[in-house]
């Protein structure tokens, strides 16, 4: 696609307003953004080195296109009628109290993660367990399997014709269920790698100076994950407030009672209702671009400390 | 704890999916899979995600390069951007491309008259499923195109090497391994997508209806072989998409 040395005249004006390429391209992105455009001069551009201008303008154009446009325009129509409009869509008793169901199950799936997301890390990392390779390929199937499979899945073992005879069908445990499949994995690996890394000669030395195993856990392991436990937590949180596929099935989609906030921005759709769904769009947007910024503030923090 | 935790949620119901499948034999899910809808549909998502996994390859090496090789105002927003199709609900990217993209919008109407229509028909499913893989591409290659460093790319182009040439003899093989790994991940989570396309294809049976779409009409439907049948080979796509990216997954990550 970069194809050739020719360079697009809004191309070449971008880079002579940009500071060059470094040559170094050891570090993270966050270091050599930290590092600030001040230290490099025009002339540390290795040779051969191009400035950013015909892919980065092909880049922007397919995110504007795909989804930069798209998602400003549910914003746009988010307020078709004006501000108050806005707050009559998001406060109709149906909409409020999806969102609450959404916001409630979402925290609640984000906390049971952050708990057994932990336990099952440490399980693949620390246990001797047989068949745990098996056990670490399967940790990935819920983000290889297609949501709409996951709830019907769950709706045969937990559904009216369940054969462990105990279904949970159309309630809102459902909700939380189908949550907790979709998001497992979430937790389990950003704390993973983190517990590999770990530095274990520490903990034999606190053991060895008379700490008991849990003092070693709460003030040597536990400080070491807790970043990488929040991050994944924050994830599985925001993937849960947007989840739409697995619910569709087996929480029955009853107004009040378990229908979660895309599915109501979906029936929204379907009768023709735009401002409406896409005001609760709005909010879900907001509540994901809140996590991320706090995710990326998490990393930095993270990043500082290492 | 944490096995029983997983068995529960995980185990066991992908396990009686599989084994409910097969409750009439092998010869009805034959049957099932068979009908002229399901052909379709089987047909239909291979196209679609076909053509999202390579336009999104060719956007994720290009985006890797600039995020990794170049400095540029604005690249914190521009890195930030490119993981946002992660945390946006399918549905609401549906509802985003209707916005613009659907008859009554002013390009989606304008497109129309001009006899591409995007929404309810093959291009629209094909940009709702290039923006929920939008990263996986990306965001494998960013920590390999990081980690081999540009000696080899710098040595290359003081010798006289083109910016094409370099890219196809130097950086591409180092890339490869980490280029398959997001290419499955892209084509798993593409095969798969539900919710978006539930919104942009219009659901028409034998024209729109992608495989799960097929397994939520079918079951809807009461026709719960042809609804398992169907969910059958989602599984098993995902579970071959999961060995293949097992063995491809860049080696630092394994261990």
């Amino acid at each position: 696609m970069t194809s050739s040395k020719q360079q697009s005249g809004a191309g070449a004006g971008l880079v002579d307003e940009a500071p060059p390429a470094s040559g170094v391209a050891t570090g993270s992105a966050a270091d050599r953004f930290a590092e600030g455009s001040t230290i490099r001069r025009r002339g540390d551009r290795p040779p051969g080195r191009h400035g950013p201008g015909l892919g980065l303008g092909v880049v922007l154009l397919y995110l504007s296109v795909i989804v930069l446009i798209p998602l400003g325009a549910v914003v746009w129509h988010a307020f078709d009628s004006g501000l108050s409009g806005f707050w009559q869509s998001v406060t109709t008793p149906e909409a409020s109290s999806t969102l609450k169901l959404t916001i409630g199950a979402s925290v609640l799936v984000g906390l049971i993660n952050m708990l057994m997301g932990t336990l099952i890390a440490w399980l693949l990392v620390r246990d001797r367990l047989p068949g745990r390779s098996v056990l670490d390929t399967l940790i990935d199937l819920p983000f290889a399997l297609p949501t709409i499979v996951a709830g019907l899945a769950l709706l045969t073992v937990y559904g009216p014709e369940s054969p462990l005879h105990f279904s949970i069908a159309y309630t809102r445990t459902a909700v939380v269920v189908a949550l907790l499949f979709v998001t497992l994995p979430f937790v389990v690996r950003t704390v993973q790698p983190v517990l590999l890394e770990l530095d274990r000669e520490m903990e034999e030395a606190a053991t060895s100076l008379g700490a008991s195993p849990r003092t070693v856990f709460f003030r040597i392991i536990l400080p070491s994950i807790a970043p990488a436990m929040a991050a994944g937590t924050a994830l599985a949180f925001a993937r849960a407030m947007s989840e739409f596929g697995s619910t569709v099935l087996i929480t029955g989609n009853l107004p009040f009672k378990t229908q979660v906030a895309s599915v109501h921005i979906f029936n929204q759709i379907e009768s023709d209702n735009v401002t409406g769904a896409a005001a609760v769009a709005t909010i879900l947007l907001l509540v994901s671009l809140v996590v991320l910024v706090a995710l990326d503030a998490l990393q930095r923090w993270a990043g500082r400390r290492d | 704890m944490a096995l029983a935790y997983l068995t529960f949620l995980l185990v066991l119901p992908v396990g009686i999916v599989v084994w409910r499948t097969f409750d009439h034999g092998l010869p009805a899910v034959f049957h099932a899979l068979s009908t002229a809808a399901a052909v379709h549909a089987i047909w239909l998502t291979v196209v679609i995600a076909f053509y999202a996994v390579v336009l999104n390859t060719v956007f994720g090496v290009i985006a890797a390069v600039l995020l990794v090789r170049h400095d540029f105002p604005g690249k914190r927003a521009l890195n930030a951007v490119i993981d946002l199709p992660i945390a946006v609900s399918p549905v609401i990217v549906g509802l985003a491309l209707v916005l613009v993209y659907g008859a009554n919008a002013p390009v989606g109407g304008w497109l129309t008259d001009h006899g591409l229509p995007i929404i309810f028909s093959l291009p629209g499913m094909i940009i709702a499923t290039v923006f929920v893989c939008l990263p996986m591409v990306v965001r494998a290659v960013v920590p390999v195109l990081e980690e081999v460093g540009d000696d080899q790319e710098q040595a290359a182009a003081t010798l006289g090497a083109g910016r094409w040439q370099t890219f196809r003899r130097i950086t591409l093989p180092a890339i490869r391994g980490a280029l398959a790994y997001g290419v499955v991940l892209a084509l798993a989570r593409a095969l798969g997508e539900y919710g978006a396309i539930a919104v942009v294809s219009g659901r028409l049976v034998g024209r729109t209806q992608t495989v799960t779409l097929l397994v939520q009409e079918r079951y809807q439907n009461f026709d719960q072989q042809g609804a398992y049948s169907a969910a059958l080979v989602l599984v098993l796509a995902a579970v071959i998409a999961l060995l293949i990216s097992r063995a491809l997954r860049p080696k630092e990550l394994v261990r």
